[in-house]
């Protein structure tokens, strides 16, 4: 009898793990589609006219027509050369990536590898800065660069990006689990000097860790809205988040005028560089979640 | 040999210096310059001139120590401090809310050993996916659905959500629901994979069902890194700035509900100096609040870093 029980319960369990598995998949592929359909409806919107009453989920014919506007005269004089704004975005992008992936993973070797008084100190200093939100001193450091003239400049865009907490914390991590210091001493043994070994020999074990840094930084930088925001009014010097910004300032105040069409194709424009690095990368992007533990 | 050993510490040293001398530069004195700013009746009158910005703007400028009266402005009820704190707050909690319950969901249900659910590395680069998008632009897309006579205004029918106090405040937290549910459920899965799979097998045989596993099981033993999440989601809440921004504009439309901390800084920055440095420096602690308790839970609990000290045995 007991054993009778025993099997009866062992289907029901079955059953009941067959019902909870059909409510996962359906849940998923509902987030799924909640989650794609956005980026669906802003590729099909990016296909059709000026006026765009309605939802549509097929594609219309003006796709390369609103690519055009993107480069028209009429486009310039609102918003400035859209080339010009890309270029800008690459290159404070990369330039803030190079510079907080490459000092941050020093300033991690410095406190990884050597002995000094005051190691303990900085490492907690700055895991606690790691905590204190960029924004708090903003509005210090914007009057600071106006009267230094240093609005509309990328400097304050790129240089600080030098200290990165939020990167030396996952470096660290990195060196502890895979920079053994013996192979430090080696190169010392080998006369190799301590730039020289950080240069030549840590930095490609760190490869991997600079790797998914990088793409979270330029990423990050890309996106930044707030900053870039707040320095840049030129518009020789406008980064895309700023130009999207002032596409839906102007959809606010002149409403009549405002080209959904146009605005769509630029929004496509403006996420595609994330989007393939996402698509050709999203393995180690996902996977660097985790072990970056600390992200807002 | 008169050098028995080499002293490296001294490239410790000047290994550090670029990031502490940028540090100290660009944030520790800026931070220290808007403690100052707070304490200054420091407002920069606009005159006739129109713009915003511009250097021609920074005419009047009155610089007087006034003690604490900016905090008492920015926190009395209708302050600044007082509407942005409260409306972040709210926008949190909206995205908030559904975000942990979605993501402790998928997580057990990716890490459960029995349902074995497949193509996980497909659901999850598709829930991280809004995660990477610029913020700004994904605001404008749902913007221009939203708005009236958008793709999914029309399609439920006409609500014209970003119209209504509550509508607004869910287009944005559905938003930032989109952002990170893929980012919690990430780091959620990475704790329920820590625990022991025995505790699970002890579980199946006891009969207990999937429900009273979460719960008797799961819960507890992921709780740091749960509390670690809500705090660090609230470190990044205060700092909502984007989503709001682009849904609302600078008004904050409607009603001024999506004017968040962050907004206030740039809405203020060439005009009410003293005030916003005194919001500042209210976010900077409620931030230093969280902050230390988020060093706390990284500091005795399953998230300490595989860095710091070795733990004792």
């Amino acid at each position: 009898m007991a054993r009778i029980e025993g099997i009866a319960g062992e289907t029901e369990n079955q059953t009941q793990t067959k019902i909870r598995q059909i409510v996962a998949y359906v849940v998923l592929i509902f987030l799924m589609v909640v989650s794609l359909l956005p980026f669906y409806l802003l590729l099909i919107n990016a296909t059709r006219p000026k006026v765009q009453p309605g939802i549509q989920f097929y594609p219309d014919s003006l796709f390369f027509k609103n690519i055009g506007k993107i480069f028209d005269e009429n486009y310039r004089t609102n918003y400035g050369s859209f080339p010009r704004a890309f270029f800008n975005s690459i290159f404070v992008s990369t330039i803030a990536t190079v510079l907080s992936v490459y000092f941050s993973a020093l300033t991690a070797y410095a406190v990884h590898v050597y002995d000094f008084r005051l190691k303990k100190a900085v490492h907690t200093f700055i895991l606690i800065v790691m905590m204190v939100p960029t924004q708090a001193a903003a509005i210090g450091l914007y009057r600071m660069l106006v009267n230094m003239n240093l609005t509309n400049s990328f400097i304050p865009l790129t240089i600080p990006t030098i200290a990165a907490p939020a990167v030396y914390f996952f470096m660290i991590q990195y060196m502890a689990s895979s920079l053994p210091l013996e192979i430090v001493e080696a190169a010392r043994m080998d006369g190799c000097g301590e730039y020289r070994t950080f240069n030549t020999i840590v930095l490609p074990i760190l490869k991997p860790a600079l790797a998914v840094q990088g793409i979270f930084v330029f990423v990050s930088n890309w996106n930044n809205l707030f900053f870039p925001q707040m320095l840049l009014d030129k518009p020789e010097m406008k980064t895309i988040p700023v130009v999207l910004q002032l596409i839906k300032a102007n959809i606010d105040s002149n409403p009549m005028t405002a080209d959904a069409g146009l605005e769509h194709m630029f929004m496509v424009l403006a996420i595609l560089p994330v989007v393939i690095i996402y698509l050709l990368l999203s393995k180690n992007i996902v996977g660097g979640v985790s072990l970056g533990a600390v992200k807002g | 040999m008169r050098r028995k050993t080499i002293s490296y510490a001294k490239w410790g040293y000047i290994f550090l210096i670029p990031f502490v001398v940028i540090y100290c530069i660009f944030s520790l004195w800026p931070l220290i310059q808007t403690f100052g700013y707070s304490f200054l009746d420091y407002v920069i009158s606009q005159g006739s001139v129109t713009s915003i910005r511009g250097g021609g703007a920074d005419t009047i400028q009155n610089k007087g120590f006034c003690g604490l009266s900016n905090y008492i402005a920015v926190m009395k009820s209708g302050g600044i401090f007082a509407v942005s704190f409260w409306n972040t707050i709210v926008l949190w909690l909206v995205g908030f809310i559904p975000q942990i319950i979605v993501s402790l969901l998928l997580a057990s249900w990716f890490t459960d050993i029995r349902l074995k659910l497949k193509a996980q590395g497909f659901f999850k680069t598709v829930m991280y996916m809004p995660n990477v998008i610029m913020a700004s632009a994904l605001s404008l897309l749902f913007y221009s659905l939203c708005t009236k006579g958008g793709a999914l205004d029309t399609l439920f029918g006409g609500p014209e959500l970003l119209t209504k106090v509550w509508g607004a405040r869910g287009v944005v937290g559905f938003i930032n629901f989109l952002m990170w549910y893929g980012n919690t459920t990430i780091l959620l899965m990475a704790a329920m994979m820590g625990i022991d799979t025995s505790l699970y097998e002890a579980a199946q045989i006891d009969g207990a069902n999937p429900t009273q596993v979460f719960w008797q099981i799961t819960m507890p033993l992921i709780k740091p890194i749960l509390a670690y999440v809500v705090v660090t989601s609230m470190i990044g809440g205060l700092q909502m700035y984007d989503v709001p921004y682009i849904i609302g504009g600078t008004a904050g439309n409607p009603n001024q509900v999506l004017k968040t901390l962050v907004s206030q800084i740039q809405l203020g920055k060439n005009s009410s100096v003293g005030a916003v440095s005194a919001l500042s420096v209210l976010v900077f602690i409620v931030s230093a609040i969280l902050g230390f308790i988020t060093l706390k839970l990284m500091d005795d609990n399953s998230i300490k870093t595989r860095y710091g000290k070795k733990k004792k045995k």
